[in-house]
């Protein structure tokens, strides 16, 4: 594998062709292949079951071919055994097969396509390079409709009650972008049961969708699909929300087909005798919710419950938290330190540069005319030595590199070859061992952008990489030496907020081994988590939180700070240094990081007589009253549940994701209690994803009865004396109907804290919302684009216990990663600041994303930007802001970049 | 003057995204005229205006920023 250079000459050559199951069957691959373009590492494999060298022992063509000797029949695979303190599984999901739904026939006819199939289709590197057609005659669609629910949320046909999360989402995307990939005005519609956009910014993206996009919702289940046979369209018959059967042709169907445990996997957990729960996913407990039944075992994503990437990735960060929580002893233990010899200092040299160039077997070689650039490569300015490479990147050019770097004295090298976004950390590790400074390199990239993508055209191909080595030596003559100073960490952290997600963190930190500084507004530790009863699953929050204030408190590296809050901040990852105040007054504290997690509050409605009727409770009302045994519970006769008091309007857009499953555990409650009292629930999308389903499916079979209103009529309440009456359209009966409730329960929105301050002192950025920012709503969920800054709670969003803790341990797996190093690097691409230039306009610090350049006193009277050069990613977005040119970035100054402009076309194309 | 009109197009991409993608463009064999001079940029953040009208200076028909 180490000799594959991802070539593929092999899969070129190769006569067998198979079924791309990467692209969904909608595509062939070769019996050699790399599953997908983006693949890590990026390298060709033989599919051993349809390979003829392997099956028939005759053909090995791609053998032949290979330029690098790569390809070895003979590999066998092989059982290692490992020792290991943790395991952490990630192994995903499957995607249900609709094949055994006849209803939609999904194998029989050719338009009616998976949600996985229709990815394929409008990707770039998908079967059609993201040109949407439809499969039956690669025809463009005109009208598409996706059907949600396909293997979620049924029972009747194939076992799953659960809620796969995450299809409702992704069909809104789909349609979004199937409109944006089609050239003519497509008609898209969604036929769904509950729209479950329950995520950050997913129920604005929903309404962006339905409002401006045009795309059309349709609350209905569809009950066949018919082919026309003659131009094998769709029709598709439903009932509409009046009761009337409606027959509709669509070009396509796409079926949003859920998440599911495949046999393999549910060995596998067997196997590890891992628990799994009655729908086959890892059995977890909602204040360990990467923790599966067996000690030194976690999971993470769908394996655990379907979800969502960003989740996952939380998750992924929870696990990682918690297994290094069992490994810290061994922290470090098995790190070896590579040496390099001592940098030689070239600043006061001439340019003496070195250049590279490969053929890349034949991928660059049989294209380009490589002695070609070579040899004007000879004739640039600063250049003293050039070479052609079969491979510049095979361990022994290593070895010659460095060869030639000392016995000709280079001091820089320019490498024409492949990208440097794959090899540039090679090359400079070879500088470094011949004594170079490793920023004295430059790429020129004549293989993936020029050989690969001109290979009809070999002579503008040439041209082409010679203008590119010329521009690399060009920009090679004007660059430096960069230092890469350390700075050293202080392995601390503060915690701003003590509920559950800033004491998750806390113990997350502490149980790694560091010294944790957890601060609580309030005078006691738990947050809202005080006020509530029980998770959906049913733990007891008051046990758990009691359990895990006692461990928090009791723990030897967390220092409590009850009463306090935080007064002023300054420093940057590492090294923060932050004044907290408190009943005892002023604190200073040194840490290496900070979590936030100040978590929201539940907003106080000023709609149906909340705060002028007692019998009119908020969520958390009617969990204090259940839990201080409040009689008027044992005596309600009728109770009235209102969904989305607060959210998913105008003023607050976003959906509070807890409030159904929370109003839906309380319902069955009541029922349970008294199974003769009536219980309503008023709703507008019932919301209660995963395997939240199974309590929604509980409350209907308990009896508890759920009435569906829409924004333009919401329900109206109104005291009748002994009972408040509530009125409603009931859309099944299409008429007004009046409720008389003992008690009115309203779920009521969570809305963030005033973050304003705290937003202010450590630069932190909120959404429209008020909500914090992550750094990336996927990729980066806990972090913030501040380096050494970590969310985690519901100040990021709300979200149920289960997912603040997964959060908060990920924030705090996140946190550890800069607090286990002694010293943090700093990149030598960083910016400076020449500050007999600067006039401290401030510009570049309203420029920087990062908070990175501030503008402050650098001695007496005189004020200068500033660079933190540890925030700093070299962006240069600060250089271009400043109007004076005392700012700018190592690197990429202007000359530098500029001199490639100038050299750009010399060859004349 | 014969043939066609060429464009002289020089590129400035953001090393994180666009200039991945071109990366990407090769390894999925995307074939595409090869008057582009690609310039590989932190960001495009730090693309200057003086470096978009420098590129017309140096006989550029057209400047591309992709980040």
């Amino acid at each position: 594998m180490d000799k594959c250079i991802a070539c593929g000459e092999c899969a070129a050559k190769c006569p067998k062709k198979v079924t791309d199951t990467f692209n969904a069957g909608l595509a062939t691959r070769k019996a050699i292949y790399v599953e997908y373009p983006q693949a890590v590492p990026l390298k060709y494999a033989i599919d051993a079951g349809s390979c003829i060298y392997l099956k028939n022992g005759k053909c090995g063509f791609c053998a032949k071919v290979c330029p690098t000797k790569a390809i070895n029949f003979e590999d066998k695979p092989v059982a290692v055994t490992l020792q290991v303190g943790s395991v952490v599984l990630a192994p995903g999901f499957s995607t249900f097969d609709p094949q055994k739904l006849d209803t939609y026939q999904y194998s029989q006819y050719k338009n009616v396509i998976t949600s996985l199939e229709m990815e394929r289709l409008l990707s770039a590197t998908g079967p059609f390079n993201g040109h949407l057609v439809r499969p039956s005659d690669h025809r463009e669609p005109k009208k598409i409709a996706w059907l949600q629910c396909i293997g979620s949320r049924d029972i009747n046909r194939c076992d799953h009650g659960y809620c796969s999360s995450v299809c409702c989402m992704y069909a809104v995307k789909e349609a979004v972008i199937a409109k944006e990939h089609s050239a003519e005005p497509l008609d898209t519609a969604i036929f769904y049961m509950d729209m479950r956009t329950y995520g950050k910014e997913f129920e604005s993206y929903y309404k962006r969708a339905e409002e401006e996009k045009g795309v059309r919702f349709l609350r209905t289940r569809v009950h066949t699909i018919i082919e026309d046979r003659n131009t094998q369209d769709l029709v598709l018959r439903f009932v509409d929300d009046n009761g009337k059967l409606i027959d509709e042709r669509f070009d396509m169907v796409v079926l949003s087909v859920g998440m599911e445990t495949s046999k393999e996997l549910a060995a596998l957990a067997r196997r590890l005798e891992i628990e799994l729960n009655a729908d086959n996913f890892a059995a977890t407990d909602c204040f360990s919710p990467v923790k599966t039944s067996r000690d030194g075992i976690y999971v993470c994503g769908a394996f655990q419950e379907p979800k969502d990437i960003p989740y996952s990735v939380m998750e992924a960060s929870a696990a990682a938290c918690w297994a290094e929580a069992d490994l810290a002893p061994a922290r470090g233990t098995l790190t070896r330190t590579k040496t390099f010899p001592a940098e030689r200092p070239v600043a006061d040299e001439e340019a003496r540069i070195g250049v590279f160039v490969c053929n890349c077997g034949t991928n660059i070689g049989g294209i380009v005319n490589v002695p070609e650039v070579a040899e004007m490569a000879k004739g640039l300015p600063g250049v003293t030595y050039v070479e052609e490479n079969l491979f510049t990147c095979s361990q022994d050019s290593q070895e010659k590199i460095k060869d030639i770097v000392e016995k000709k004295g280079l001091n820089r090298v320019v490498v024409a070859a492949c990208t440097p976004r794959t090899h540039e950390a090679l090359f400079q590790e070879t500088l470094r061992d011949a004594g170079l400074n490793k920023y004295l390199f430059e790429m020129a990239n004549i293989r993936n952008q020029c050989s690969w993508v001109h290979s009809k055209e070999k002579d503008a191909a040439t041209s082409k990489a010679k203008d590119l080595v010329r521009m690399a030596v060009a920009r090679t003559r004007l660059i430096t030496s960069l230092g890469q100073p350390t700075i050293a960490v202080e392995p601390s952290a503060l915690v701003i907020g003590g509920g559950i997600a800033g004491m998750t963190s806390a113990l997350g930190l502490a149980d790694q081994g560091y010294q944790v500084y957890l601060i609580e507004k309030e005078g006691q530790l738990g947050g809202n988590a005080r006020s509530l009863l029980t998770t959906w699953k049913g733990d007891k929050v008051g046990e758990r939180l009691a359990e895990m204030i006692a461990r928090v408190t009791g723990h030897q590296r967390i220092a409590v700070h009850t009463g306090t809050s935080v007064k002023a901040s300054s420093g940057f990852i590492g090294n923060f240094e932050t004044v907290v105040s408190g009943v005892s007054g002023d604190k200073v504290l040194r840490h290496g990081a900070v979590v936030v997690a100040t978590g929201a509050e539940e907003y106080k409605p000023t709609e149906y007589l909340y705060g002028r009727d007692p019998r009119v409770l908020t969520h958390l009302q009617l969990d204090q009253a259940v839990a201080a045994g409040d009689p008027r519970l044992a005596s309600a006769d009728t109770v009235v549940f209102v969904q989305c008091v607060g959210s998913r309007e105008e003023e607050r857009p976003y959906c509070s994701k807890v409030c159904c499953t929370h109003s839906i555990k309380a319902a069955i409650r009541f029922k349970e209690n008294r199974p003769d009292s009536q219980v309503f629930i008023i709703y507008r999308d019932i919301r209660t994803y995963g395997q939240r389903e199974y309590l929604y499916k509980e409350a209907r079979e308990k009896g508890v009865i759920f009435i569906r209103y829409g924004l333009d009529e919401k329900p109206e309440v109104s005291d009748k004396g002994d009972t408040l009456a509530v009125v409603v359209r009931d859309h099944v009966l299409g008429r007004k109907i009046e409720l008389h409730a003992n008690l009115l329960v309203l779920a009521a929105a969570i809305v963030p804290r005033d973050n304003e301050a705290l937003a202010q002192m450590f630069k932190l950025s909120c959404n429209s919302d008020k909500f914090f920012n992550e750094a990336h709503a996927k990729l980066r969920p806990v972090e913030f684009a501040t380096a050494g800054i970590f969310l985690a709670g519901m100040a990021h969003y709300p979200k149920p216990i289960e997912e603040s803790i997964a959060q908060a341990a990920a924030a705090a797996s996140r946190a550890a990663v800069t607090l286990s190093q002694e010293s943090i690097t700093v990149e030598g691409v960083v910016s400076h600041v020449q500050q007999f230039m600067c006039r401290a306009c401030g510009e570049c610090e309203r420029a920087c994303p990062f908070n990175a350049i501030a503008v402050q006193e650098v001695e007496d009277g005189l004020r200068a930007a500033v660079v933190k050069e540890a925030l700093c990613k070299g962006c240069g977005m600060c250089a271009v802001a400043c109007p004076t040119g005392a700012a700018s970035v190592r690197h990429f100054g202007d000359r530098s970049v500029l001199t490639m402009v100038e050299t750009a076309f010399a060859a004349g194309n | 003057m014969s043939g066609e009109f060429t464009p002289k197009i020089v590129m400035f991409a953001c090393n994180w995204c666009a200039y991945s993608a071109a990366d990407l463009a090769g390894v999925s064999r995307f074939q595409y005229p090869p008057n582009l001079r690609i310039i590989r940029v932190m960001c495009t953040g730090r693309i200057n205006p003086n470096f978009i009208l420098q590129g017309f200076e140096n006989g550029a028909d057209g400047v591309l920023v992709a980040g």
